[in-house]
């Protein structure tokens, strides 16, 4: 027992205690934050195809005037759900499951902080998928819009059950986001390797969490707004429709408070996998690493004050919209920061341009055309000229798709070797990238010409002779090019997990510390959790290598327990040696149990909601109920 | 089971001569964080929503409620008030108590906690809102009774949350889990409790008084 006096590692007591046997009972009860991150990536990316599907009908539907592919009732239902599934199904949970996966690794832990905690949130993430996709087993799928704007929306006008589907749906997945979020938040400031102090933390890593801290203070608003209008539309309250002192702008300050924070949570942990994959593939260090986090938390803190650019064209006061104008014009001084700072580093290396790297490079482009509409679109008269137009739809397909979906593809090729231990084909990576590239801006430049000629978004049809035509059967063939690229990545990546080429722990030869273990690495992560002390340690510590760092170079073996080490926010201290949970039941049953509340919600059933209230109960009481040794912390 | 430690665990790392404990306290304990972020978020919450009725509010007209319904009755929430706030001390005394290893004492303050708790909860309930939902306004009367029943309502069933953790931990006190390192159970439900305490002041202010202004 020598290991527990002196606290050494040996990778036979680690895999003792922390081996999870595969199988269903593991499948359904696991804890290990890299199965959960990867199940985060799998299934947010069918919904990619699912949201992409959508998008494609649509695109048929506009491919020429007057086309009668679907009826308008169902082309409503297909562009809510469209953007419903890109924001909170496809883009939110990929980049969480990148989060999930990688944060560990990069800040050399063994777990999340709250490993039942986080396979909770997929599992309610999953549930609210699913119980928002089940509206169209009964016909009846949300139809007013990604932002389901009031009275729209209400009981009046939408009497049917699609709205109660967007609406319970969103306040359950919202209880996903926010777990996700405080455990990455907690994660990132305790649990990150002795000596990573704040400024040694990778900018991946950064950008995890500010989107964390957005989230945390902007999905209370879309929360607060969905039982507010659950309130209205099933138990007779009062707040946005204008009879008995309802006020409809209300809804869109609450939905846009959030809205406009979600976008930039979706952008930033974007904005970190660029600046994870840059300086790798520059082969030197990021130029201006502080001013790249002070602008990726600028951007988050500006986020809150720009919302009501989404509304200039309602109406209100001029001296808000001033202010607004002035603070949307603002956000350009961040980004563009960001922009340079990569730049600088490109220009200042010698790129390898693999396929990570091209998807990046096409990011930037996107992103900096993106951003050009941006500003745009603050400026308050062009904003009411163009409003509700293709123009603004361009706009943000550049910010959004190329500002997250190619970052997303490039984190693909980087890290999917870490992930099954295999390349993924560079020659179909590249034919991928530029099918998505021609496609991409076949597809969403033409959007801001239609809009400035009158196009409207959300227009299910439209009359010949107002010369769209041409550029929207343009568009639906780059839909195509675009979605044939991405399908080819999808293969390449099924393909090479079982023939790519042999990965090892570090084939890019990066920084950082995710590339200090084995490729799958183990359930553990880290035979010893290393001392870092160097911003990019995988360079400056050769002592690092696919087992951690010995214990003579400073690596901590914490008797090859189940358990990990909490360290001290600024500094990186080593403060407790804090024991781990093991794989639990709960996080399943307590979700399934709660999904059954909220379908006791949408259809009024208080026998049903009982029932699964007391279930909800239970299951928090046998989630935290001791078992076994377990001691309370 | 009992787990009278006088001192926290010391284990080794696997560093020379370097052994650490494997409980903390306050911003040491992961738990601690979670529960503080947590608060963040309702917080948040809350801020908006009493936000929001402001905004309802100013957007409604000269008078403030509206539709001939007087301004709230204040004896009774006074009264209720003064019960809700003076169940902040005895939460206190229990996690002052478990900090000195004090098993009897965090039981009984708990208790006091709860009761006190449980009577602000039943006046809400059972004297409160019959009086008001028959005599004066229902949530579905106008945007005002919807505001005060939602903000009122949402603070209610926090409470409600806190007396099940507060029956939560009492039940864990009686079983011995807790000790003078080992108590984060206590500590973030004492944290939750005072939250739920100080948004009172807010909801107290926002619903019951600035009508009078």
């Amino acid at each position: 027992m020598a290991t527990v006096t002196t606290g050494l590692a040996t990778p036979e007591l680690l895999e003792e205690h922390w081996h999870e046997t595969p199988g269903l009972g593991s499948f359904l009860t696991t804890v290990d934050h890299k199965r959960i991150g990867k199940r985060y990536l799998y299934t947010g990316l069918l919904f990619l195809v699912v949201g992409g599907v959508e998008s494609l009908i649509m695109r048929v539907q506009l491919a020429h005037s007057n086309l009668h592919v679907v009826d308008p009732e169902t082309y409503n239902q297909l562009f809510t759900m469209h953007g419903v599934t890109m924001m909170f199904l496809f883009a939110t949970p990929v980049l969480s499951g990148f989060g999930n996966y990688l944060v560990p690794l990069m800040i050399g832990a063994r777990d999340m902080a709250f490993p039942r905690l986080n396979a909770f949130g997929y599992w309610v993430f999953l549930g609210a998928g699913l119980f928002m996709y089940s509206s169209f087993l009964v016909h009846k799928p949300p139809d007013a819009g990604w932002f389901a704007y009031v009275p729209l929306s209400d009981s009046v006008y939408s009497a049917g059950p699609n709205n109660d589907f967007y609406a319970l749906g969103l306040i359950f997945i919202g209880i996903s986001t926010t777990a996700g979020s405080i455990n990455f938040i907690v994660t990132i400031l305790k649990m990150r390797a002795p000596g990573m102090s704040l400024d040694r933390m990778p900018i991946f890593v950064w950008g995890e969490l500010a989107m964390a801290l957005t989230v945390v203070f902007a999905l209370p608003a879309l929360t607060l707004a969905n039982v507010m209008l659950e309130l209205e539309r099933q138990a007779g309250f009062h707040f946005f429709a204008p009879p008995n002192g309802g006020q409809p702008l209300l809804w869109q300050h609450l939905f846009w408070i959030f809205g406009h924070p979600e976008v930039y949570l979706v952008v930033l942990p974007a904005l970190g996998i660029a600046s994870a994959i840059i300086p790798t593939m520059c082969r030197r260090p990021m130029i201006g690493y502080t001013y790249i986090v002070l602008a990726e938390m600028a951007i988050a803190l500006i986020g809150f004050g720009v919302w009501v650019h989404h509304m200039f064209a309602v109406g209100l006061p001029t001296i808000g919209l001033g202010f607004i104008s002035l603070t949307s014009f603002l956000v350009v001084i961040p980004s563009g920061v960001q922009i340079f700072a990569w730049l600088a580093t490109l220009w200042a290396g010698k790129p390898l341009l693999r396929t990570p790297m091209l998807f990046v490079l096409g990011f930037i482009i996107l992103f900096v055309i993106g951003g050009l509409s941006g500003p745009m679109l603050a400026a308050i008269p062009v904003d009411q000229q163009v409003t509700d137009s293709y123009f603004v739809v361009g706009h943000f397909h550049y910010v959004l798709v190329g500002g997250a979906m190619f970052p997303i593809f490039a984190g693909i090729y980087y890290w999917a070797p870490k992930m099954t231990g295999r390349l993924l084909h560079e020659g179909w990576g590249k034919v991928s990238f530029w099918l998505m590239f021609v496609g991409f801006n076949a597809l969403f430049f033409p959007m801001h010409i239609l809009g400035l000629r009158g196009q409207p978004r959300r227009m299910y049809t439209y009359q010949p002779g107002h010369g769209w035509d041409f550029l929207n059967l343009l568009e639906t063939i780059g839909s195509f090019v675009l979605a044939v690229g991405i399908l080819v990545t999808f293969i390449n990546w099924v393909w090479s997990a079982k023939r790519g080429a042999p990965a090892g722990p570090d084939p890019w030869r990066a920084d950082t510390l995710e590339w200090a273990t084995t490729s799958p690495p183990a359930e553990y992560n880290f035979d010893n959790i290393p001392t870092v002390r160097s911003r990019e340690p995988l360079w400056d510590q050769p002592e690092l290598g696919p087992h951690g760092q010995p214990p003579e170079a400073g690596g901590r073996g914490l008797g090859g327990g189940h358990n990990t080490l909490v360290t001290s926010l600024l500094e990186g201290e080593p403060e407790i040696v804090a024991p781990m949970p093991h794989e639990s039941p709960w996080p399943l049953l307590l979700t399934i149990a709660m999904a059954v509340v909220f379908l006791g919600l949408l259809i009024s059933n208080w026998v049903v909601m009982a029932v699964a209230a007391l279930a909800t109960a239970a299951s928090v009481a046998g989630w935290f109920w001791p078992r076994g040794e377990t001691q309370e912390t | 089971m009992t787990l009278a430690h006088d001192a926290p665990l010391l284990v080794p790392t696997g560093q020379p001569d370097e052994r650490l404990p494997t409980v903390g306290a306050g911003p040491t304990n992961l738990g601690w964080w979670g529960m503080v972020l947590f608060i963040a978020v309702e917080a948040t919450l809350f801020a908006l929503l009493l936000a929001s009725s402001f905004y309802l509010r100013f957007r409604s007209g000269p008078v403030w409620p509206p539709d001939g319904i007087e301004p709230p009755k204040l004896g009774l929430v006074f009264v209720m008030s003064a019960i809700l706030w003076s169940s902040s001390l005895p939460v206190h005394l229990a996690h002052s108590a478990i900090k000195r290893g004090d098993q009897r004492k965090l039981r009984v303050y708990l208790a006091l906690g709860f009761l006190l708790g449980a009577v602000f909860l039943t006046l809400q309930c059972a004297v409160e809102y019959p009086d008001i939902l028959r005599h004066e306004f229902t949530p579905r009367t106008d945007a005002y009774g919807s505001a005060f029943f939602t903000i009122t309502g949402l603070h209610g069933a926090h409470v409600a949350v806190g007396l099940l953790m507060s029956a939560w931990v009492q039940l864990r006190a009686r079983q011995g889990a807790f000790d003078r390192h080992r108590h984060v159970s206590v500590q973030n439900f004492v944290m939750y409790w005072h939250f739920v305490d100080v948004v009172w002041v807010f909801v107290l202010a926002t619903v019951y008084l600035s009508p009078h202004l």
